[in-house]
């Protein structure tokens, strides 16, 4: 091969290289951009007077003379819509029947969309679920409501060929010559004096259990379980995982059993996870029966067999990476096997046994599928360390995939899911940053 | 235990061993490690033949000879490092103190302890100074603060490095030049209080200054120790030590007084060798 061929041929392999790079980086962003925007958008977020109502009522927090004299000016301008709604359902009262019929469901529907804005109207029982106690409590949301308010949404099939296209009606049109019509201009001009929307910190979206479902957040418990989980897990596949690869490494004499045996480990590594989920509900509830049912205890046993295999790699490379000299060393000093294991070896292989470790963790921490059969609720308080025997916990895992698709209001919850995913991902990034940090920190101490 | 007749036969050749000027040092000179048809095995292959060799105590005894010779090999069977390789064996017998190394119910841990080691590359751990040299003692059962710190600066003196380490003993040891390094691991070896001292090549890894320092310890350490050097620097061998072994092929071609070896050999292949006509 000529020099000028090589040269193209190196070229264009780092063209590649560095293009791949580059695709990988932008697939990346695609996904990370979206998450901590909009997560970070569920902590901070333009709050209404209904979400420092919902504060006030639900967790005792906020200023209560302060929330007292929001609350009064916003009720005066509510009150005249209040007021408007009285007068139109005395005209609808008195309207001749075909006419009735026309109005009543198009004044249920507005209604409905007033009260989805502004929370229970005067004379309205309590409702029984939260979230229908209150109006929006954030800003952006409201802004959607008022337009569902003030448009009617529609859809147009005229055409057979294609998908309905959705287009909005003006609700005022319908009302016109009624006494309802004043009140469209009126919501739309004084929204945000009945809403009185501020900058909100809400730290409670991380640090609350959650109000009927997740609907205003608090994913505290979510968080604490994911952390039980993956520690549960770690306390049980880290010990037994460096034993083994001490095993493997130091004990075990190469043979058709050994190889056998790493073959297999190999292999659990590959399994999907879940298997090891079904594997959990089979073996460790209905055969060995650690718990009644679902629990944290068993949704750990099976998150440390999911990682134990690549635990046990990791730390096998980490000890075969050790210096044949360390080992020499110990032994020419009169140190016994165990005794050179414990003493030399394992602290020389501790960053790579850490660094597998935590990257085992952030996996456990991460999965979902192990913990559906073994672990996870979908709403639950937090759990006290003395229920883990006993109690399911819920996990921001199996979370996040039930708020996103099967919570009855999962279109309603974007921030919410987007909140437990930003905080899963900071966790996961947390523990690999901390795992490089202390691998650092190892590495400076052993080379001085 | 070794038999009575072949300790007198050996009583009878020892003196050809020692040096004219240092005949007794401190009731040195007595057997210390003897080898009677001691062979190793790798799997099939004999990498040391049949070696009978007597090493008299508190003299060093140097082993020189070209490379796969068996040198390393044999030193390394006298503390039993070679049990590190699956394949390895043994047959005859070789004493130690009149133990035998290879017996059934020998403590390879203690005789370790006994007979100490140096190798080629220094090899400290990732630890502090202090800790390095502290292995050993701790190994052995002691923990009190006070005595380890006075074994800790005893050895780091009697391996001439105190004075460059003894303000930052809590720093890592690979942190020090190669020499220090190789003198510290002597440090080490001899916190443990061996009688035996087995030096693996321990300057070819150094550069020549800090090999003048090696073989100055060594001058130090003769007379205290059992010292057993395999070298591959002749001008070396004859520098340091008090007889000399030279193998070929495995064999032990000759054993004697360093003087002797070097200014008439016996063996043609010996003279050979230390003219430089083969290598």
């Amino acid at each position: 091969m000529n020099i000028g061929t090589r040269k193209i041929l190196d070229r264009s392999f780092t063209a590649v290289g560095i293009g791949s790079i580059i695709v990988m980086a932008l697939a990346l962003m695609v996904v990370v951009v979206p998450i901590v925007s909009n997560g970070i958008g569920a902590v901070f977020f333009t709050g209404t007077v209904e979400h420092r109502k919902m504060l006030r009522n639900e967790f005792q927090r906020g200023d209560t003379q302060h929330l007292a004299s929001e609350v009064a000016s916003s009720e005066r301008y509510r009150a005249r819509v209040y007021e408007i709604l009285g007068t139109f359902e005395k005209e609808l009262e008195g309207m001749e029947p075909a006419l009735k019929r026309q109005y009543t469901s198009k004044y249920a529907q507005t209604r409905t969309a007033i009260q989805a804005l502004l929370g229970p109207l005067p004379g309205d029982t309590t409702p029984m679920l939260t979230r229908f106690k209150y109006g929006q409590t954030r800003w952006e949301k409201a802004e959607e409501k008022l337009h569902d308010l003030l448009y009617e949404s529609k859809w147009d099939n005229s055409n057979s060929e294609i998908m309905g296209k959705e287009y909005f009606v003006s609700r005022s049109n319908a009302f016109k010559g009624t006494s309802l019509a004043p009140l469209f201009p009126y919501m739309k001009s004084n929204i945000e004096k009945m809403l009185l929307p501020e900058f909100t910190v809400y730290w409670g979206f991380i640090t609350d259990s959650s109000v009927d479902s997740h609907f205003f957040g608090g994913i505290w418990p979510e968080i604490q379980g994911t952390f039980f989980l993956a520690m549960g897990a770690m306390l049980f596949a880290f010990p037994l995982g460096v034993i083994a690869a001490v095993y493997f490494t130091e004990y075990a004499r190469p043979g058709f059993l050994n190889s056998m045996l790493r073959s297999a480990n190999s292999t659990l590594a590959g399994v999907p996870s879940i298997v090891f989920g079904m594997f959990g509900l089979a073996f460790f509830i209905n055969t060995l029966k650690v718990s009644e049912s679902k629990s944290v205890l068993a949704g750990s046993l099976t998150l440390a067999i999911m990682i134990l295999p690549t635990i046990i790699r990791a730390a096998e490379e980490a000890i075969l990476a050790v210096p044949k000299t360390y080992r020499e060393a110990s032994l020419s000093l009169g140190s016994t096997k165990w005794n050179t294991i414990a003493t030399v070896i394992l602290p020389a292989a501790l960053p790579g046994i850490l660094t597998g470790g935590v990257i085992s963790l952030g996996r456990a921490a991460g999965e979902t599928a192990p913990i559906i059969f073994t672990a996870a609720v979908s709403v639950g308080s937090a759990i006290g360390l003395a229920d883990v025997f006993s109690s399911p916990t819920p996990a921001l895992s199996w979370n996040i995939y039930n708020l996103a698709s099967e919570h009855e209001a999962a279109a309603q919850l974007r921030h919410v899911q987007y909140g437990m995913v930003f905080a899963l991902v900071t966790i996961v990034l947390l523990l690999n940053l901390s795992a490089i940090v202390l691998r650092a920190r190892i590495s400076k101490k052993m080379k001085g | 235990m070794i038999t009575s007749e072949s300790f007198t036969e050996k009583k009878a050749t020892r003196d050809i061993y020692l040096p004219p000027e240092r005949k007794t040092v401190d009731g040195g000179g007595e057997s210390h490690v003897v080898a009677k048809d001691f062979s190793i095995y790798y799997g099939e292959f004999e990498a040391v033949k049949k070696v009978s060799a007597d090493i008299l105590s508190r003299y060093v005894t140097a082993i020189i000879g070209p490379s796969g010779c068996g040198k390393s090999t044999f030193l390394r069977a006298i503390n039993r490092m070679n049990d590190l390789i699956p394949s390895c064996r043994t047959s005859g017998s070789l004493l130690f103190d009149g133990e035998d190394v290879y017996g059934k119910y020998t403590d390879e841990v203690l005789l370790r302890k006994k007979v100490g080691m140096v190798f080629q590359k220094p090899n400290p751990f990732p630890k502090s100074i202090f800790d390095n040299i502290a292995y050993g003692p701790r190994l052995h059962g002691m923990s009190d603060k006070k005595k380890l710190m006075e074994i800790v600066e005893r050895s780091l003196k009697k391996a001439a490095i105190w004075d460059e380490v003894c303000d930052r003993l809590d720093k890592n040891a690979l942190g020090l030049s190669g020499g220090q390094q190789q003198r510290l691991c002597v440090a080490r070896t001899l916190a443990v209080e061996p009688e035996v001292l087995l030096l693996d090549e321990p300057t070819s890894a150094l550069d020549p200054k800090a090999t003048a320092k090696i073989e100055d310890l060594i001058q130090e350490l003769r007379g205290s120790y059992t010292i057993m050097i395999v070298t591959h620097n002749m001008q070396q061998a004859s520098r340091v030590s008090d007889s000399t072994m030279f193998f070929y092929e495995g064999v032990l071609v000759e054993h004697a007084a360093t003087a002797q070896l070097f200014t008439n050999p016996k063996d043609p292949m010996t003279e050979d060798y230390i003219t430089g006509r083969f290598s």
